[in-house]
């Protein structure tokens, strides 16, 4: 599905370097968690799968079902099956909800050579997908992300990763700033979502969501690179002991 | 005006001169009518055409912008008007509504609904008829006008136009659309004047659209809008003229007491164009809704100038202008508001933003504030950005290819202008204009 090698990457204006050689193989139909400290780069590693211009890659390569990635476009990786829930979803005043979800989906349905959804089918998707998510009309009537919550903008993220059926689901502290029952609604969005054919990253700082989304592979990253790799009792250790025994041993 | 000695007299001024030559002995209207286009062409020969010196003006050289000045049409018979019309195209299509055709400057009752329009108590006469008893009072307009040297223009060559007068508590069930065309094959000048006088308590919608024109065209029309008290007018005007013409469009209102007038313009045709607004409270207890929409590209020169005048206290006045810059274009917002010393209670709020899609737009912005009462509200706000990489990011990675994504937040960014138009005849045309402008970008 996924295979990271030797991955470096830096800042495109400053050059700062971040990424300095991961390796990372994800099967279909695994889900691999990604913790580490602040600045470890995780966030970064998200970026750069979506596709995101402010980095470079400089050394390594991503292949995704055996194809690099590198030179393609964020929309051409997403319509091939790549999705970033980002951490701080954004807010896009004048654009509605419902025409973002409906352009997004036929956008990407159209790059894959598949026939526009028809506005009766579109909704009926949407309504589904939303009822399970506790996305209300009335969300989905608001510009895009405007005037949601935390919890709100986490779950909308969700509800786009069920709409558009991404084959690898990238999310980057999807936990952060839910309290302990949308972190639960958002969780099984996610759960719901898993299959054999489906692998997922879940990047985060906490063990709390691992408990909800349990993985079957836990890394950790420190000054990017992967310092260590684990079962899901790794999590478990490190919310324990923190990170502090493994960011020593990458220095 | 001032006494600073003129330069050269350029080729056009030369022209412009010849032509009023030529011209003045056969213009409409008795003599008080002369006297004012007289007095026009005296103050044209003293300041000539308006250019970067004179500030009203500094962004929007006319001066240098007009090479030549292209004759004015004789009028057509209404075979040839609608002929020309037609070739224009019909901007709003399938509406249901009422029509008065300008064609090169002349307006054509064959081919306008006057007689269900006076059925609903709205009269329409031909300008150069109206000018011939009603007098100069036609080409009287607000302090805030007096001085504008296109205004002066129009005054001097006005040959026609019409007078549309609604009756007091008139309703129209339909909009009236007020269609200023040019011919597409030969350049010419045109001059003619809108007045539009709404009776107490009356309720219309104008749809004034600027359509066709040719290289060199040179359009320089007035809309005079007198809204008597309690009166309710929304005046739509979108300019879609073709590359090589030169528009100067100007709306004039005047609001009496209790009335509302919301005034919508697009600007998205003509190479150089200049939209100008004066509107001057009257009577207490009055609003202004002034919204535009400006969309450039190309060496594309489009300015939009609007002077709100609250003489009077208690009026309120709001404006929202969005300009979209894309190549080497460039734009310009002129905005002044003046709140005289007797006009408290005055509530003013100006804002206007534009977004430049690439490294060569320019923007010219100009918000003033000149008031002289102490217990007012008014606020002016001015942005310039471009289109936020996050929020194109976020759209990309959702699977939205660039060009599409770069669409969707150009109507983002006057969303908030389209919303504020309210009727939904007027929001369907502008959004397809914007539409179609978005798509037509290679």
């Amino acid at each position: 599905m996924l295979e990271i090698k030797n991955l470096h990457a830096r800042i495109a204006d400053d050059g700062a370097e971040i990424l300095r050689g991961i390796d990372l193989t994800v099967k279909p139909g695994e889900v691999h968690a990604i913790m580490g400290p602040n600045g470890s780069g995780k966030s970064t590693l998200s970026y750069i799968l979506a596709g995101k211009e402010d980095y470079e890659v400089t050394e390594g390569d991503i292949l995704f079902n055996g194809e690099s990635i590198l030179e393609m476009a964020p929309e051409e990786r997403a319509s091939a099956g790549v999705f970033l829930a980002f951490q701080y979803p954004i807010e896009i005043p004048g654009v509605a909800t419902m025409t973002f979800l409906k352009t997004a989906m036929n956008a990407q349905r159209k790059a894959r050579g598949e026939e526009e959804l028809s506005t009766p089918e579109f909704m009926r998707r949407v309504k589904d997908k939303a009822g399970e998510l506790q996305v209300t009309m009335d969300m989905l009537k608001r510009p895009l992300n405007v005037g949601f919550s935390g919890g709100e903008k986490k779950r909308a993220e969700i509800l786009q990763m069920a709409l558009l059926e991404p084959s690898l689901c990238v999310l980057d502290e999807t936990d952060s700033g839910l309290d302990i029952d949308a972190l639960r609604v958002v969780a099984d969005g996610v759960n719901k979502l898993r299959s054999p054919e489906r692998s997922s990253i879940v990047i985060t700082h906490y063990q709390r969501l691992l408990d909800h989304i349990v993985p079957d592979v836990v890394h950790v990253l420190s000054k990017g690179r992967i310092v260590k790799t684990g079962g899901k009792e790794l999590a478990l250790e490190l919310e324990k002991n923190g990170y502090a025994e493994f960011v020593g041993a990458a220095a | 005006m001032n006494m600073e000695p003129r330069g050269m007299e350029t080729h056009a001024e030369t022209e412009i001169a010849e032509l009023f030559d030529k011209l003045h002995q056969d213009l409409p209207g008795a003599t008080d009518v002369s006297r004012s286009r007289e007095a026009a062409f005296a103050a044209f020969r003293q300041n000539g055409l308006p250019h970067r010196r004179v500030e009203d003006w500094k962004y929007s050289d006319l001066r240098n912008r007009l090479k030549s000045v292209p004759g004015f049409a004789a009028r057509r018979d209404d075979t040839a008007a609608a002929a020309i019309l037609a070739a224009a195209g019909d901007v709003y299509g399938a509406v249901d509504r009422y029509r008065l055709v300008i064609v090169d400057g002349q307006f054509h009752a064959g081919l306008s609904d006057l007689t269900a329009l006076a059925a609903e108590g709205a009269v329409v006469r031909p300008l150069a008829e109206a000018l011939a008893d009603e007098g100069a009072e036609l080409f009287e307009v607000p302090e805030i006008a007096a001085d504008n040297a296109a205004v002066g223009l129009n005054a001097i060559f006005c040959a026609d136009g019409l007078v549309l007068t609604i009756a007091d508590k008139a309703r129209l069930s339909k909009p009236v659309e007020i269609v200023h065309a040019l011919s597409g094959d030969a350049p010419v000048s045109t001059a003619e004047r809108v007045v539009v006088k709404a009776g107490a308590g009356s309720e219309v919608t104008l749809l004034e659209t600027f359509v066709g024109g040719t290289e060199g065209s040179f359009a320089n029309s007035v809309s005079d809008f007198r809204v008597a008290s309690g009166a309710k007018l929304v005046a739509a005007r979108l300019q879609t003229e073709a590359a090589g013409t030169t528009h100067v469009g100007t709306a004039l209102v005047t609001q009496a007491e209790d009335s509302a007038v919301k005034l919508i313009g697009a600007g998205i045709g003509a190479g150089f164009a200049r939209h100008q607004s004066f509107v001057r409270f009257a009577g207490e207890n009055a609003r202004a809704d002034l919204l535009g929409i400006t969309m450039v590209r190309g060496g594309q020169h489009v300015d939009q100038t609007l002077v709100v005048d609250h003489a009077v206290p208690h009026c309120d006045s709001r404006e929202l202008f969005k300009t979209v810059v894309d190549d080497d274009a460039k734009g310009v917002f002129q905005g002044k508001i003046i709140v005289r010393p007797h006009a408290q209670k005055t509530d003013g709020q100006m804002m206007t933003q534009s977004l430049l899609l690439s490294e060569h737009a320019d923007m010219a912005l100009k918000p003033e504030l000149e008031i002289f009462a102490d217990d007012v509200q008014c606020a002016h706000g001015a942005t310039s950005g471009q289109i936020d990489e996050d929020l194109l990011f976020y759209l990309r990675a959702r699977g939205i290819p660039e060009a599409e994504a770069r669409t969707l937040l150009v109507l983002a960014f006057l969303s908030e202008a389209v919303e504020e138009i309210g009727d939904e005849v007027v929001v369907e045309a502008f959004e397809e204009r914007i539409r179609s402008w978005l798509s037509a970008k290679e």
